[in-house]
Order: C-alpha cells, then structure tokens, then sequence
C-alpha cells in the first residue's frame, strides 16, 4: 500500500497561506488513493512557483524550461508510455510562454495530466499581470490595468481537449478528485486550478473565490459531453465560477495510434543496427 | 581514357528537372559508375529556373564541375543561362519545335519531345522522361537499365510503363537522329551497381541504425528530406517521428525523450535551430543526450531558404547563454554523414550531453555514389548505465553524482527503486534545485570536466598530402570534395600544397591542427561564408593566424575549379 510518507518530499519555500499548498496536498492524496508508487511517475514542471511543486514530493521529475512543460512531457510519455506523466505549470508559464505547446498538446491528445497553478498574477518575478489576470488588474507592467484575460477552458474546449476541468485550491477534496479523474482519464487532462495569491494578488483572494465558486457536479442537468453546452459553461466567470469537469470526450490518444509502440515502450526496445539492411537495398 | 562526363537538366520547377536529374544519376550508378549529383532550386512550387547536375566518372567524385558535356534544355531559360557554360565539344539538347529562335555556337541536338512522348506514350507531360531517354541514347548506354530504373521508380502501373515508352522513343530517336556521334560513350561498366543517396538520407539511416527512436522536427529546408524519410520508415523500424508545432517543441520533446531514456533527434537550418538554443543550454544543464542537425543555408534570418552556406560554425559552438559541454560535427561527405550521425549518438549518450551534426544544404540535397555500409562495424555505446540493483537504500540514486570523470551513471525513469530528477536551475546531486555557492562550483566542474575525455574520441583531422609544403588548404565540412579535386589539380601542376580537413570540430582538435600547420609557409582557408569562422577557430584555439581565406558567400557551392582559380590569384 503507498501512503502519504511515500510522497514526503523537501520543505516547500512558498510564501506561508499559498494556495500551492494546498494543491501539493491534494496530488500526493491523489496519487495515494491510486496506489501509485512514486516511481512510475514522472513530473515534468516549468519555471514559477508552481514549477517547484515536484521538487516538494517524492518521485520522477524533470524540471525544465519556463513554458517547455508540455513538450518535455510529451517526448518523456512517447519514449515510456508505462509512466505516469504529470506536468506542472503556472499560468504565465503554461498559457503565456507555453501557449503554442499548450494548443499543439491538447490538439494530439498526449495521455498527461496538466496541472496548471492558475493564480492570475506572476510570483516569482513578483507581481506583473499573467494571461489570465482579469481585465483591469493593476500591476507595475500594467499600470493602466491589464487587457481582455485568456480563457483557457474555452480554448481547450476549441481544440478538442478530451478533458477540460477547474479546481479550486481552496476546496482541497474537491481537487483531490478532479486530479484523480485526471490521471486515469486516458489522454489530455487539463486541470486549471484557481490558486489565490496570498502576496501578489489582493483582488482573487480566497474569500472572493469561495463568494463564486460553485460545484458542477451539483447541476443536475449539465452534460460535460455536449461540446457547446462545455463552451458556454467556460465562458462563466466573474459573479458564478463553475468549478468541476467542464469537457469530457472520450478519443484515441496519441500514443495508442503508433504503430511503434505496439511492441512496447521505446525505452524497451533493442537497438539492432543491422536491421537497417533491407533500407541500404533500397538505394541500389 | 579516364571517365569524366558532366550532364545538366534545366527547366522551370513542376517540368520535373529534379527526376530526370535523379534518374540520370541512378542509371547510371546502377550501371557501376560513381555519380556526383547536385540540384540548384529556387525557393517556389512553380517556375522560376532549376537545374540538377549529374557528373559520372569510372572513378571517385565527390565534387561537382563547372564545364557542362551535355545540357538537357526543357525550357529555353536554361539555354541562355547555361550556354556558356559548356564544354568543348559539348552538346544541348532541346525542343525545337517548343524552343524557337535558338541560336549562336553551341553544338544543338533538337529532339520533338513533347510530340514523341504524346504520339508514343500518349501523354505530352512525359516530355521530361523523353529527354532522359534522348540523353542516355546520346552516348549509347544500356536502355534496359534505364527501364529497370523507371519501372521502380514510377511503379509496374500504366503511369511506369507510360513513362518506359516516353523514354524508348526518346532514346531511340537519338540513336537514328545522331550524326557523327559525341566523343565519348558510356557503357555499363559493372554488373555490381552502387547505392545511390544524399545527404540527408545517409543522415537518416546512421541515426536510425545508431537506435534512434524518437525524432521530432518542424519541416525546414534543408532538413525537412530527414523528417519524411525516418516518418516513411517509422512503421517499418519501429519509430516515432512526430511533427510538432515549432522548432521549440522539438527539441524540448527531444529533451523529454532522451531523459527517459530514448535515443532521440531532431533536425532544421540554422534559422531554426536559432528557436532550438534555450533548449540546447536545457539539455546541457540537465546533461540529456540530444542529437541536433542544423543543416546550414544562408542567413541570416530566412536568407537564401534553398541555397548553401557554412555560416554557423561558430553559432553552434557558442549557442545558449551559460558555459556547458557540447560537441559538434560536420560530415565532409555523404558516407561521413551516416557514420558521423552514429558517432553522435554515442557521444551524447556517453558524455550525456547535447552533439550538433553541422551539415548545409550542399551536403544534404546532392546525391552521391557510396560502397555501401558495413553494419557490423556500427558500434552502439550507450555509456554509464546505473543498475536497480546497486542502488543504495540510504542515499538514493542520484542522477548527478559527482564523479571524477565528470560522468553519473545513468538510470531511466520507471524503473523500481529509483527516482530520477533534474532540474533547469542549477541542483545538487540528486537533482534538486539549490542556490548554494560550493555545489553550484563543483557542479559546474563536473560538467566541463566530461570534455577532458570527450576530446580524446574526436579524431584528428585528416592531413593530405605531404607534410612539408609551401601552403596548406583548410577545409571543414561538405567543402571536403572541391576541396580535394583541386588539391589534386594543383599537385599535378607542381604546385608544392597539402590539405587539412576538419569533420570533428568540437572539442576543437587543437594540437593535431597546430601541428599539421606547423610546417607550412602558408595557410589558406577554403569556406563557405563570408568571415573565415575556422579561421577565426583556429586562431582561437592554436594560436595561429591563417595567411589567406578563399571565401564564398554567394549561397552556391564551391567548385574545383574554383578554388584553382582562387589559390592561384597570389604567389604563397
């Protein structure tokens, strides 16, 4: 049985209150309900505070660029499709400098779970507007206040995401069960999750969050699966903030349809030169 | 008398310039000739001016020459460009009946080709395959090669068959039409035919010989033909070959891959590997094995996208903000460029670091005759492999222990008992990010402390001819065959020269190059761009200042000829 200690990792260094704690919290629950030994997983994070995340646990990781999250964690989840790969960004990170990626992922339907810190402010280069801050938000680089914020559960709906969710940090059973849809969920799970900024960002604070927030798993009557009823549910934000799956659609992944894999993991396979034989043939 | 014929077909892009130039070359490869082949194309789908030249010999060529025996006109363009250009005694053959007004000196042989190829094989668009036949007919080679040829190429179908008839009357038109006959024929001279590739195949087949697996690219001139050719054979080899959204994404995937313990690659120009640095520093940082070709074409920015140039040299040395290892090496050949790749792979597994394969378009688009390759010399080493077993319960696997060969035994992610963990930022042996002054020191050696042996394993440069002279050439790269050709062209005048070549530039071969030059009273470079970036090289790295640079720039390759004309504008 794995438990919680399986996942002690070091001491996190995040301002004391954030919300990654509690989204910390809620993957190593996760991952402990799904008895899932820290060594069949890899997390793949980017640069943010949000990045360190895999650093404050127990398991694979690969750290890598400022909004290189996605393609990292698509060539690590190619080459060992027996790997849990979970990457982890922040907002700037993963909407802002890795929104090509964040498209082109979701677009292929890798079989990772994408955590994305969405605390509508830049941490760790301390306070500057991020993609989805809302409009109007004051910071030092955008004094005037920040334009029209991106809607990332809207453009994953777009580009046929086949699971589009949003987590609250402040409702930590809640998330807990989101991340674990996620990692079981066979192809690209988005998990957007409203982080409140304790130091940055005095506006979406988690008392503003909890005024809004509500479960979809509530509503009777809302079917994740209807594309356009997902794309209208994304577009609410300001006085209701639906939390919950948005968008569920069950397709083939992108590792299911290559023929290499058949014969397993990449990693697995032998190097044998000599097979190349019959191609030299080819230029005779 | 020796074998030294030049053929050039010209034409507007979509009149099929590029298969009668292919089909030229393979025939006569298959007939066991050696065949130099290179395309000069614009950057377009639709007209404008291309030509393929294809140059056989009964012995090695690896260069392409100036004087045209045979100039294959679709299209009148190529006869006013290229007129000039031929040789004593050659001959253009063209269309009168679609060309008019030709005239001038020049030794014509005007063939009806788009008329015998609609009356023949009902099909006007054929007249391409009817110019190929005229031009084999010329100098009496076997025609049932040429339909050999044809049949694979274009398949068993009527669209094969169609285009055998278009060259069977073509050549039989040039056996009942020519008069007085040319000065040379050429007959099959060997049972035993030669494989026939380009660059970028021979790129291709040594990086998936050498076990690459994974091979992420965004399509670019002139890389893109290694792209399709690994995506042509994924199914086949077991291969993933996956186009991505840009150049970032795929050698970031390349990165994920590597780390998990795939062998893996991904290949663009210059321009593109620009968008490639960040990562090239995240692979050195992380010390992933990556294999990166930049196939070379003139910048900057979009440049010339369809013509040759060595002008990243020191790009690639440099690329990516901080200090870390690397190795670059640049084929000088079509054989070079699949057992370079292999060597690549073992480097950047073995130093776990990132190779950059310099190649440039030259190399990459012109096709040459080889031997063939003898697989069982492919050697694979995958380098320091950590075994589960050995790990030791209380510390852990630590993917960056510091040793004293500067190398950590490698584990891949999944494996039971093992956590594998790197970071970007700067990290401690176990892989965690840390800000403290000693570790970010010793971490630093570490790292640079791999070259210490990485540059035992690259070779010394090849030195031609013999040691005192009163000049020595410098080359590097895919200049390699002009180079050579005009070496010999000077020794046989007299001239007192050698030749030193450079394929594996970094780590920088330092004292073999210092001493090759160390006897000569002159040195000159012979580079493909317009700063003299080896010569910069070597003066960097020896301490010798080069005496002259032969430098072309103009985006075409060099020539033999070329050279001879440039080495001999000064006394040495």
């Amino acid at each position: 049985m794995v438990t919680m200690s399986d996942y002690a990792g070091s001491k996190p260094t995040w301002c004391p209150g954030c919300g990654n704690f509690d989204i910390l919290s809620a993957v190593k629950t996760a991952l402990v309900e799904l008895n899932i030994e820290p060594h069949q997983v890899l997390m793949v994070s980017g640069i943010g505070q949000a990045g360190k995340l895999p650093h404050y646990t127990r398991c694979n990781i690969l750290n890598v660029l400022h909004g290189r999250t996605l393609p990292a964690a698509t060539g690590a989840k190619i080459a060992n499709p027996e790997l849990i790969v979970i990457a982890v960004a922040g907002d700037g990170d993963g909407y802002g400098e890795g929104g090509n990626h964040f498209i082109h992922a979701m677009r292929r339907n890798h079989d990772i779970t994408y955590l994305v810190h969405d605390n509508q402010v830049y941490g760790l280069t301390k306070g500057q507007a991020s993609p989805t801050s809302d409009a109007g938000f004051v910071t030092k680089t955008t004094p005037g206040g920040a334009t029209t914020p991106l809607n990332p559960l809207a453009l994953a709906i777009a580009c046929d995401a086949s699971f589009v969710s949003r987590g609250f940090a402040g409702d930590i059973e809640h998330l807990t069960n989101l991340i674990k849809m996620g990692i079981t969920h066979k192809g690209f799970a988005l998990i957007d999750v409203l982080q409140p900024c304790v130091t940055f960002n005095h506006k979406n604070t988690y008392s503003w969050y909890r005024e809004r927030v509500y479960k979809l798993e509530g509503e009777t009557n809302y079917n994740p699966s209807d594309r356009l009823a997902a794309l209208a549910k994304a577009q609410e934000w300001g006085e209701q903030i639906p939390i919950g799956v948005i968008y569920r659609k069950q397709r083939a992944t992108f590792e299911e349809q290559l023929p290499a894999l058949n014969k397993g993991p990449l990693v697995k396979q032998k190097i044998e030169p000599k097979r190349i034989k019959g191609l030299l043939d080819e230029f005779l | 008398m020796a074998v030294d014929v030049n053929f050039m077909v010209g034409g507007e892009a979509g009149q099929g310039v590029q298969s009668v130039g292919f089909l030229l070359a393979k025939a006569f490869a298959r007939g066991g000739y050696h065949v130099f082949a290179d395309q000069d194309y614009e950057s377009r789908i639709r007209g404008g001016h291309n030509f393929f030249r294809v140059r056989v010999k009964d012995s090695r060529v690896e260069a392409i020459a100036e004087a045209v025996d045979m100039l294959i006109a679709l299209n009148r363009e190529t006869i006013d460009l290229h007129q000039a250009e031929l040789a004593q005694g050659g001959i253009i053959l063209l269309d009168r009946e679609k060309i008019k007004g030709i005239g001038g000196n020049g030794n014509f042989f005007s063939v009806p080709l788009e008329r015998l190829a609609k009356e023949k094989a009902g099909n006007k668009l054929m007249a391409n395959t009817t110019a190929l036949g005229v031009a084999l007919g010329l100098v009496e080679y076997d025609f049932e090669i040429l339909e050999e040829v044809l049949r694979e190429h274009f398949g068993t179908g009527e669209i094969g068959e169609g285009n055998i008839k278009a060259a069977k009357a073509g050549y039989e038109y040039a056996r009942e039409n020519v008069r007085g006959g040319l000065a040379y024929h050429l007959s099959p001279i060997s049972d035993v035919g030669r494989m026939l590739l380009n660059g970028s195949e021979a790129l291709a087949l040594g990086a998936i010989a050498a076990g690459c697996k994974f091979m992420a690219g965004y399509p670019m001139t002139p890389s893109t033909p290694i792209l399709e050719y690994m995506a042509a054979k994924a199914e086949e080899l077991d291969l993933v070959v996956l186009q991505p959204e840009d150049e970032i994404s795929a050698i970031n995937m390349v990165i994920g891959a590597g780390y998990a313990g795939v062998r893996a690659m991904t290949a663009t120009s210059g321009s593109g590997f620009c968008l490639m640095v960040e990562g090239l520093g995240l692979a050195g940082m992380t010390e992933t094995p990556v294999v990166v070709v930049d196939g070379q074409r003139p910048g900057p920015a979009i440049g010339l996208p369809t013509r040759t140039e060595q002008g990243d040299l020191e790009f690639v040395l440099h690329a990516a903000h901080g200090e870390f290892p690397r190795a670059v090496l640049a084929p000088a050949t079509v054989e070079d460029a699949f057992w370079l790749t292999i060597k690549a792979f073992n480097l950047a597994e073995k130093y776990q670091l990132p190779v950059i394969i310099l190649t440039d378009h030259h190399l990459a688009s012109s096709y040459n005759t080889v031997d063939g390759f003898d697989l069982s010399k492919v050697g694979v080493d995958r380098g320091l492999l950590f075994s589960p077993e050995n790990v030791d319960e209380l510390s852990g696997y630590k993917r960056h222990r510091i040793t004293k060969s500067g190398i950590s035994p490698r584990a891949f992610p999944g494996q039971k008992g093992v956590l594998v963990a790197t970071d970007a930022d700067e990290h401690d042996e176990a892989g965690h990010l840390i800000e403290d002054a000693e570790i970010r020191t010793q971490m630093m050696r570490k790292r640079l402390r791999k070259l210490l042996n990485l540059k035992k394993e690259i070779a010394a440069p090849q030195l031609y001819g013999p040691k005192k002279v009163e000049a020595t050439l410098i080359g590097w790269g895919s200049t390699h065959g002009a180079i050579g050709e005009a070496v010999d062209i000077l020794r046989n005048e007299g001239a007192s020269v050698n030749w030193l070549h450079l394929t594996e530039l970094w780590p920088f071969p330092a004292e073999a190059v210092a001493k090759a030059l160390g006897s000569a009273q002159t040195s000159l470079v012979i580079e493909n761009n317009a700063t003299g970036q080896l010569a910069h090289l070597i003066r960097a790295e020896t301490g010798k200042k080069i005496s002259r640079q032969i430098l072309k720039y103009d985006g075409r390759p060099f020539t033999p000829a070329y050279i001879v004309r440039e080495v001999k504008k000064e006394a040495y």
